[in-house]
């Protein structure tokens, strides 16, 4: 399944955040989503995902989700978004609890997804033992466990520490290797979009518009930090947010 | 960095630690201080009625207090007030705490709710419910009717406050989560909201009890021959301090009672808390 933005622009009262912006996201790749602070990227996922509306274009799903979706379009969100109250185990059975899967078939699905996220041996536990990591692996494995044909995520690794970031980056490439899913990636750290994004969607600060589109030849599994291309692109989606990060930095926030 | 090693060299002076300065603000359990306090408290009251250093007419002594108190525990008494008084704590409490947090989830959900009875909470909660009795009297009769309406209202209007307030404050980023997992309202509410709001709940039960406590004795003015209030009121006509104070820790003794079970049933249910 591909989504299709059609030319979406947003007020919120009178700050216009997105002008028409137009975007294919095609099914199996990771889009990537760059741009300065307050540039509608976060904004913009949501419109992705039906939490907002926008208020001209449409978002438009191409063909339709595979077979056993529960849950077509799926957010992974900064905060992880646990329910305290509830087990690692009990957090992923949520979401299945309404699709009426329980018992023995949400138990089989809750061990594959805790599995493929190496969380085995944390069904039992409560979000408050868990480091902020495995905090976030849980929401991944949660994402996962309704089989969603698109992932949104919104900075998933933003509250993470450095060390904690590269590891579960290392994590996303090997689940997206072993099985590719499409995602769209919302962050402002261009090493993140480099190391995962076969495109690079920069986007130009309020109000946001696309400026610039780069994609990534190198297949996700090979990149390395320090390799030579990954650098360079690095390097080239820096020159392009330089001036705009230091303006959106130097902007007043109205109201 | 090399102006600051040259005053020190200077000066020659022996070096300082550094003064502490942190701690404190983090409330520690502290068990017996608390009966300590009250300890304290009584055996300073004993000793000034003793020597009489407090007249008989400020205070009456603790030990003929206990004594009185044994005396209802020894002629059966004490159960034949306890009883009834218990009975409308429960029952009214129960009505009144129930409707509460039904409708405070009601005005947290829903806005027109919401507008149309945050202002009619607000009017009703200041008013003496004490001075309404009469009226209840006349609507729900003289016998225990009036007397569960009062503590149901009482413990109603903080109920409704508490509870709207805990549901504003469930985290909206876990309700986004479930309406981008496609949980129905009804999930929705049940396990996200509901759950979130809880402690919020519970620590304004523990409010709308006291208060219902406090109400068992306005409720007990009117039409009661038996019962916790009524023995005090008796009691405090006539001027029998010891009688009076007998009663008065039955009720303080209730308030301690449900405050432990209210912790007890945070410690089961919230322990998800960091």
């Amino acid at each position: 399944m591909d989504i299709r933005l059609d030319a979406i622009s947003h007020h919120y009262g009178a700050t216009e955040v997105l002008r028409n912006i137009s975007l294919d996201i095609p099914a199996g790749e990771i889009v990537c989503l760059v741009g300065p602070s307050g540039c509608g990227k976060s904004t913009l996922l949501r419109f992705i995902g039906g939490l907002e509306r926008p208020e001209s274009g449409r978002v438009l799903q191409l063909g339709t989700p595979p077979e056993g979706s529960l849950n077509p379009l799926t957010f992974v969100f900064q905060d992880f978004a646990l329910l305290p109250w509830r087990t690692v185990k009990g957090n992923i059975s949520l979401v299945l609890e309404d699709h009426g899967i329980r018992g023995a078939r949400a138990k089989a699905i809750i061990d594959d997804v805790l599995n493929r996220t190496r969380l085995a041996d944390f069904a039992d536990a409560l979000p408050k033992q868990l480091s902020g990591g495995m905090k976030q692996r849980v929401a991944i494995a949660r994402a996962l466990a309704v089989n969603p044909a698109v992932m949104l995520m919104d900075e998933p690794l933003s509250a993470l520490d450095a060390q904690t970031r590269e590891l579960l980056l290392d994590d996303l490439v090997s689940l997206w290797t072993r099985q590719p899913f499409t995602a769209v990636y919302v962050t402002h750290n261009l090493a993140e979009a480099v190391r995962l994004g076969h495109t690079i969607v920069v986007l130009s600060r309020r109000p946001g518009r696309i400026r610039e589109i780069v994609s990534i030849e190198t297949p996700i599994d090979q990149r390395r930090a320090g390799d030579p291309v990954c650098q360079q692109k690095h390097d080239l989606l820096w020159e392009l947010m330089r001036e705009e990060a230091r303006a959106a930095d130097e902007e007043l926030i109205d109201g | 960095m090399a102006d600051a090693e040259g005053v020190k060299h200077r000066q020659g002076d022996s070096p300082i630690e550094v003064r502490f300065r942190g701690g404190g603000f983090a409330p520690r359990s502290r068990r017996w201080v608390g009966v300590a306090v009250f300890v304290v408290l009584i055996a300073l009251i004993q000793w000034g009625t003793e020597t009489g250093w407090i007249s008989a007419l400020t205070l009456p002594k603790p030990t003929d207090v206990l004594a009185t108190f044994g005396q209802l525990w020894e002629s059966g008494l004490l159960f034949k007030h306890l009883q009834p008084s218990l009975t409308r704590l429960v029952i009214g409490a129960a009505l009144g705490a129930s409707t509460g947090i039904a409708i405070g989830v009601l005005i947290g959900l829903f806005s027109y709710v919401r507008a149309g009875l945050v202002p009619l909470v607000a009017a009703i909660f200041p008013i003496p419910k004490i001075a309404l009795l009469p009226l209840f009297v006349i609507w729900f009769g003289i016998d225990e009717g009036s007397k569960y309406a009062l503590i149901a209202f009482g413990t109603f209007t903080p109920t409704v406050v508490a509870t709207y307030g805990a549901v504003d404050n469930v985290d909206r980023s876990l309700i986004r989560m479930g309406q981008s997992f496609g949980l129905s309202w009804s999930s929705i509410v049940r396990k996200i909201v509901l759950p979130g709001a809880m402690p919020g709940i519970l620590s304004g039960l523990r409010i709308s009890l006291a208060i219902a406590i406090i109400l068992l004795v306005a409720a007990e003015m009117l039409g009661a021959e038996y019962g916790i209030g009524a023995y005090i009121l008796e009691a405090g006509s006539l001027y029998d301090l010891e009688r009076l104070f007998a009663g008065v820790v039955i009720l303080s003794l209730l308030g301690v009672l449900v405050s432990a079970i209210i912790g007890l049933i945070e410690r089961r249910l919230l322990g998800w808390r960091i």
